[in-house]
């Protein structure tokens, strides 16, 4: 058993890859309770962020700093009468919040948190991410028209009509990015001979492309990579019908959009499916143009002791958090009343920094113990450090855009994706094929 | 490695296919006729896996699970449902259809009883992960040289690009 596990650490497949379904029952564990819990984590995260940016406090009253909000939250919605209005079609009304749900969570079968840390290495994997996470719009559609009524109905149009159409420009950013995987050549410009290009639609075929070109997609063919991105990087935000193209929910125009007559464990369910479909959404655009698990300037700042310096930056991380917690402790005001709070931040803080002390524990223990196992582990955390890492600064990216721009308008929306978006989209992917063929 | 191509999986998909097609044809409602579509093309797609041909099965995922049949809930929402169902059909096409069901049915089983003859023992076995390169090599060619169905494939595209531009004058009063 023991051995089985270490075995498996020190393993360099997925276990989609290894035909081991225990272990990709395992990670699929792993990755459900992980996303929940980040979606959680991002709950809380948004709704301070979103009050700092506009000069209030936040939560503050459940826990320190509101930290045990959205606990408080789920509970609530748990707890709440869940109502299925009398004229809705019941078991469409039913089911599409599952589906929703169901289309975003299996988008992580195939994201590659790190060489072998994904479920499994699909070799149509980015056709079977954009394909899944398109499903999703059944869902809302499904909600708006079950629901039987006119704001949701309206919502669940709006929804499909702007999903439908930026998954066109979407596509095309994706399809630029697939071909920059046939082009073998190293640095910005670097092209190899046209005959032996084969490019690769797996994800964790993207990344090592990426290695192997020593550039990130990003920046490949520059400005061309960085268009492509920006395209993307707009469009995934409609895709998850986040501000400032929420008009399927749009609170001021109709009420809550598709999901206003859903009420407690429903609604949460969608809520959680849409965070869900961000991380999810995140997480394609870092394996495509951020270098998915790689560690920033692995060539620039190569060798032994810049990666057991950059292997680091898991631990310090939780400890600047600990170091927050324990400056929040210090900061809290001295009454009974907030006896309580100040001890369980300080416990917070505790927890966190032992979490670091740990992983600079695994790391440092690699380096100087040389232990096969435990250098896989420390290796393995890196990759997947670096990756989350990434994708939690578009999650940052995702309230940043809600607390500054307004809402655009339906057809400003429409008129952007086909007159703008789409056309650049196609110039861009038709500009990277020539330039492939130039230089190769 | 142990194929996950099990007759279990073939059995339960191609059953899923069948009572999704059922269910398209007896439900009243268009809307349920749509969701129960959708859940035939899916599991046609995992029929497409099960032939170890994963393009084919994203693509259909992509293009006809989450691109053609939203559009259509999409039109089907617009439509006042409450008339259509309790509408009676008034066209005398059924006769047609079963004609045309029955030929399929026939050419089915005679598939069916002449089994293996009609197929190539083992038809190209290429590796999973060489199946979107070869899709890709038959479409497009090789280096300098023509693919097998390049030109099919190119008309193929002429058409849906005649397609999208008529429905573009239809929709469009002033161009």
């Amino acid at each position: 058993m023991l051995d089985g596990f270490m075995s498996y650490l020190g393993s360099t497949l997925t276990p989609g890859q290894a035909n081991n379904q225990l272990w990709a029952l395992i990670y699929v564990f792993i990755i459900f309770a992980g996303v929940s819990l980040a979606v959680m984590a991002m709950n809380w995260i948004e709704r301070k962020a979103l009050a700092h940016f506009q000069v209030r406090l936040g939560p503050m009253r459940v826990g320190p700093h509101g930290l045990l909000q959205p606990i408080a939250d789920a509970v609530k919605l748990l707890i709440k009468e869940d109502i299925i209005p009398a004229e809705a079609d019941k078991f469409v009304f039913w089911i599409a919040p599952l589906i929703g749900l169901l289309a975003s969570f299996t988008v992580y079968t195939v994201v590659p948190f790190g060489p072998s840390q994904a479920v499994s290495d699909m070799n149509i994997g980015i056709l079977f991410m954009l394909g899944v996470s398109s499903l999703a719009v059944l869902g809302v559609v499904m909600a708006g028209w079950a629901s039987n009524s006119h704001y949701p109905l309206i919502g669940a149009l709006r929804s499909s009509a702007q999903m439908v159409s930026y998954e066109v420009a979407m596509g095309l950013a994706v399809v630029s990015a697939i071909l920059m995987t046939s082009l073998h050549g190293t640095g910005l410009y670097g092209v190899s001979k046209l005959s032996d290009g084969t490019g690769t639609l797996s994800m964790i075929g993207i990344v090592q492309a990426q290695q192997e070109q020593h550039v990130w997609f990003l920046f490949k063919f520059f400005p061309l990579g960085l268009i492509a991105f920006g395209i993307f990087a707009i469009a995934m935000i409609a895709e998850t019908n986040r501000a400032p193209f929420d008009l399927p929910e749009a609170e001021s125009e109709l009420t809550a959009g598709y999901h206003t007559e859903y009420s407690g464990l429903r609604w949460s369910l969608f809520m959680l499916a849409e965070y869900t479909a961000m991380i999810a959404v995140s997480s394609i655009a870092v394996t495509l143009w951020l270098g998915g698990w790689m560690r920033p300037f692995p060539n620039w700042l190569s060798g032994a002791t810049w990666d057991f310096i950059f292997s680091l930056f898991p631990g310090l991380t939780f400890l600047a958090l600990a170091a927050i917690a324990f400056v929040g402790v210090v900061r809290m005001p001295r009454h009974s009343y907030f006896r309580v709070q100040t001890i369980g931040l300080a416990a917070f803080g505790a927890v966190l920094a032992l979490i670091g002390v740990l992983l600079l524990g695994i790391v440092i223990g690699a380096k100087f113990s040389h232990r096969d196992i435990l250098s896989r582990t420390a290796e393995g955390l890196t990759n997947v450090y670096w990756f989350l890492f990434k994708v939690g600064v578009f999650m940052y990216l995702y309230i940043w855009y809600r607390a500054t721009w307004p809402r655009y308008r339906f057809d400003q929306l429409m008129r952007v994706g086909w007159k703008v978006m789409l056309p650049i989209s196609l110039g861009v992917l038709i500009v990277t094929a020539i330039v492939g063929v130039l230089l190769g | 490695m142990t194929p996950v191509a099990t007759p279990f999986f073939f059995y339960l998909l191609s059953g899923l296919a069948i009572a999704g097609g059922l269910l398209v044809i007896t439900r009243r409602n268009a809307i349920h006729s749509a969701l129960a579509l959708i859940v035939t093309l899916l599991a046609v797609a995992g029929l497409y896996l099960m032939l170890y041909a994963p393009f084919v099965a994203g693509v259909q995922i992509i293009v006809y699970a989450g691109g053609i049949m939203v559009l259509f809930l999409f039109v089907i929402m617009l439509v006042s449902l409450e008339q259509t169902v309790k509408e009676r059909q008034f066209n005398r096409m059924w006769p047609v259809g079963l004609l045309a069901a029955c030929a399929l049915l026939a050419l089915f089983i005679s598939v069916f009883a002449k089994g293996k003859s009609l197929f190539v023992e083992r038809g190209a076995q290429l590796p999973e992960s060489a199946n979107t390169q070869q899709i890709g090599v038959m479409l497009y060619g090789e280096a300098g040289r023509m693919g097998q169905y390049t030109f099919a494939f190119e008309i193929a595209s002429l058409l849906l690009l005649v397609a999208i531009l008529g429905a573009v004058i239809m929709a469009k009063k002033r161009i």
